[in-house]
């Protein structure tokens, strides 16, 4: 029985190994920042949780495998954010999509976007600063 | 309450994270728990009263993690098969996702549910007018109704019933 857990421990860590490797082939062979972000978050994410719950089959209920499974939970939660993160700031910093790519309704309504982002600014409260000048 | 709930989960971690468990490892950890939660109780539970609910665990564990494993498998091996074809069969763009909702959480739910689903990644979020904006590898629609269907559809019927 613990055999047999320890086989499927490793398929899992085997088959997460190789979508680790199609992400990297993503990250060289696709053509701009969005398209490899989008190779780096999906196929990085689910090869890195699997390559971990495959540990915690191995490892089993101690103290490693309660980490491992802990951490499939932080790279699930913070792998998404920061790709959209740095896509959203890769767009804002004025780098343009790639040639053959199709439509961009993103810089289309970035001019309305940021003046709305404006408009909350200037109506949030005044900020301590005013306060320590005087 | 909503640090009382953030103490227990932050407690939780700290005993995961420092398994085996004993009394001084233990004791350390309720006082850091007890500090992360009266410092930030109030950041990340904002409506307690919503875990209350028991529907709303039901249709988390049982309808929206399957979904969103199952979706998560078909986008690594749709990404995969692109990347390893030779021809490189991409047309990417970003188009426009309407949205219902409007809780923090679930809008966060959603938004990183479509990144680590097929071929979508999140790009900014237009709260007031409930706009996503999503880089696609593979565009299929760039009208926003039927975009809407194709990638926010997915998620947001159960994410309603359980965020909102």
């Amino acid at each position: 029985m613990i055999d047999f857990v320890h086989v499927v421990g490793m398929v899992f860590i085997g088959g997460g190994v190789a979508f680790d490797l199609f992400g990297c082939l993503g990250l060289v062979r696709l053509p701009d920042v969005y398209n490899r972000l989008q190779a780096a978050t999906k196929c990085v994410t689910l090869g890195t949780c699997s390559v971990l719950l495959g540990t915690c089959l191995i490892v089993g209920p101690s103290g490693g495998g309660w980490r491992a499974l802990l951490c499939i939970l932080f790279v699930v939660l913070t792998a998404p954010v920061s790709a959209h993160a740095i896509a959203r700031g890769a767009h804002r910093a004025g780098i343009r999509l790639w040639e053959g790519s199709v439509s961009d309704a993103y810089s289309e309504d970035r001019d309305a976007l940021n003046a709305k982002q404006q408009a909350r600014n200037d109506n949030a409260p005044a900020t301590p600063q005013t306060e320590t000048r005087t | 309450m909503s640090k009382l709930i953030l103490f227990v989960f932050a407690w939780l971690v700290w005993c995961l994270l420092t398994w085996p468990p004993s009394l001084p490892v233990l004791l350390a950890g309720a006082g850091v728990a007890a500090l992360v939660a009266y410092l930030t109780g109030d950041l990340f539970v904002k409506r307690p009263h919503l875990l209350r609910n028991p529907v709303r665990y039901w249709y988390f564990c049982f309808i929206f993690l399957p979904v969103f494993v199952w979706q998560c498998l078909r986008a690594n091996v749709d990404v995969a098969w692109r990347v390893l074809n030779p021809r490189l069969p991409i047309r990417p763009g970003i188009v426009r996702v309407h949205t219902e909702l409007k809780s923090d959480v679930g809008l966060t739910f959603l938004a990183n549910a479509i990144t680590l689903t097929p071929g979508t990644m999140t790009v900014d979020i237009d709260r007031g007018a409930g706009v996503l904006y999503i880089h696609c590898i593979y565009v299929k629609e760039t009208e926003i109704e039927a975009a809407s269907r194709e990638i926010s559809g997915r998620f947001e019927y159960i994410l309603r019933e359980i965020f909102e």
